[in-house]
């Protein structure tokens, strides 16, 4: 290479050489462009390749699900089958009881996650007002956030009857304790030295709050949302067991007893359905805030 | 000039149940006007603590803080605090990092919000305001933090060891900067620091803390000889070095007690 080169630069004038120089950094250029290009065609095909993985693996399970149940290698009667659950799903959806289960169970499940989000936020801030005040029930919330909610069910019914405010307060049972120690264990991680900051310019232990401990507190609200969310729709289904006529867990309860186990099946792939479409609206919030306060 | 503060045998004791641990002990000394004063100690000896009584974050158990204003009224001055880190928040632009002080004292009148559109062009951060803080380098950082703290417009300024985040060459120039801004405010200061070199280019005098509990061990007043205006002038005056040896025996004196 190097004699090649020498040779060049005797042979072409300079000139010449000068516009072989500029061609040589175009070259350049145009290597660096394929070399980002290459990158995000890499990216991409990661991608492209863990999400055909998820879809192959998805159809691959209903394959052989199927296929078991057709050659009678599982009973279909305990075990159902996709095609199934497909019928089951459809007949329900024809006499438009599956459509309202579903709505049932979705705004039993929101409402209680919101009157979680806004009973924990308030109490929380309570807490970090008056240290006193948390130190004195920091043993109360222990037990009630560790003892298994479900036992409470049975006293709700006894007490608000079989109904949607049953349900609602279950829902809320199993989450509530949780999200009131971590919001405030979060707002406590705040910087002391930020509050510190906030009275050396004037402001009062409102303002610290206010300024200081709830915005910087954000992600933890939000990573507790993303927690509360599913914690609620496990007590709404709770309580859809024990006290409801209508609602996913109802059908799942009545579908069992029955011995109508593709209905059972349904319900529980239509949850799974649920589940996930709330855990990616809060992460679609998320993101939005996120944006939106640039963090 | 006279002393507008006078400390007067403060004394500040940390309560445990293990015990009582006096952090500061008999402290006594004054400010004048326009003047800027080091602190400087063994780490540990409680010389944030006495800066948050100057404050009046603090209450001294004993000693008093005697007000002598120029004008003649007691009231206490105001007081500007900077801490070690700048604490801008992430969550606000620089604009409203900086106008922060005057949010919470409900103080957003037209001169005061003058007054920070000065110090933004003057400092060099009006291209910055709407940016985060995340996006300024550390030497920004730092003036938008001295922004923050002048709106308020106060006439004593404490610094707790405000650069110590900073590496060693961006220390260098930002404390030098921060400096000349605020001589060039005309304000007094008091500014706690551990790095002896940093008080002799800085101060007018240094106030020497003993280990717990802290006395005054001695106050030096410092003059140097100045070239020029540079962050290292002060550092190559001709007597930098035998002020630096006299600190450096008093402090070390104070942790080899066998001396």
């Amino acid at each position: 290479m190097k004699a090649i080169r020498k040779i060049d630069e005797t042979v072409f004038p300079n000139e010449e050489k000068t516009r072989k120089k500029k061609g040589f950094q175009r070259k350049k250029e145009a290597a660096e462009l394929t070399k980002q290009e290459e990158f995000v065609k890499k990216h991409r095909r990661h991608h492209h390749e863990i999400a055909s993985w998820r879809t192959i693996l998805f159809v691959l399970f209903l394959v052989l699900w199927e296929i078991s149940a057709d050659f009678k290698w599982i009973d279909s009667f305990f075990f159902s089958s996709p095609s199934r659950v497909a019928r089951c799903f459809a007949e329900q959806l024809q006499n438009n009881s599956m459509l309202s289960h579903i709505g049932v169970t979705l705004f039993e499940t929101l409402f209680s996650f919101l009157l979680v989000l806004l009973f924990s936020l308030l109490v929380s801030t309570l807490l970090w007002y008056s240290p006193k005040l948390s130190e004195i029930l920091e043993p109360y919330l222990v037990v009630l956030n560790s003892l298994p909610k479900s036992a409470l069910a049975p006293l709700f019914i006894v007490w608000l009857g079989t109904g949607s405010r049953t349900i609602i307060v279950a829902g809320m049972s199993v989450a509530i304790f949780g999200s009131i120690i971590s919001f405030y264990t979060g707002f406590q991680q705040v910087d002391p030295e930020k509050i510190t900051l906030i009275y050396t310019l004037g402001g009062s232990r409102r303002d610290a709050f206010s300024k200081v401990v709830l915005p910087g507190s954000i992600p933890i609200l939000l990573s507790t949302a993303k927690v509360n969310i599913g914690l609620a729709l496990v007590g709404v289904i709770i309580g859809e067991f024990l006290a409801a006529r209508r609602g996913l867990g109802y059908l799942i309860i009545y579908g069992s007893q029955v011995f109508q186990l593709d209905m059972v099946i349904t319900s529980i792939i239509v949850l799974c359905i649920i589940a996930l479409g709330f855990y990616k609206s809060i992460q679609i919030i998320e993101h939005q805030i996120k944006i939106r306060f640039k963090m | 000039m006279q002393n507008i503060l006078e400390l007067k045998n403060i004394g500040y004791s940390y309560h445990s149940l293990h015990g009582e641990t006096k952090a500061l002990k008999d402290i006594s000394f004054g400010v004048r006007e326009g003047e800027f004063i080091a602190i400087v100690g063994p780490s540990g000896c409680g010389k944030s603590t006495l800066l948050s009584i100057i404050a009046g974050l603090l209450d001294p158990e004993e000693g008093t803080i005697v007000v002598n204003n120029p004008d003649g009224s007691l009231h206490y001055p105001k007081i500007g605090y900077m801490l070690q880190r700048d604490h801008l928040f992430e969550w606000r632009t620089v604009y409203r990092n900086v106008t922060l002080g005057l949010e919470l004292n409900h103080t957003m009148t037209k001169e005061h919000l003058e007054t920070v559109e000065r110090l933004l062009t003057d400092y060099g951060l009006d291209k910055f305001r709407d940016k985060r803080p995340s996006e300024l380098s550390g030497g920004m950082k730092q003036r938008a933090a001295l922004i923050r703290t002048l709106a308020l417009e106060p006439q004593l300024l404490l610094l707790d060891e405000p650069f110590s985040a900073l590496d060693y060459q961006t220390r260098l120039f930002v404390s030098a900067d921060i400096c000349r801004l605020i001589r060039a405010a005309g304000k007094t200061m008091i500014i706690i620091t551990h790095d002896l070199s940093e008080a002799i280019s800085l101060a007018d005098r240094i106030i020497v803390l003993s280990g717990r509990p802290a006395v005054v061990k001695k106050e030096v007043t410092v003059a140097l000889t100045l070239a020029d205006d540079s962050p290292l002038a002060a550092r190559n005056a001709p007597e930098f070095q035998q002020y630096f040896n006299l600190l450096w025996e008093e402090l070390t004196h104070e942790s080899n007690p066998q001396n």
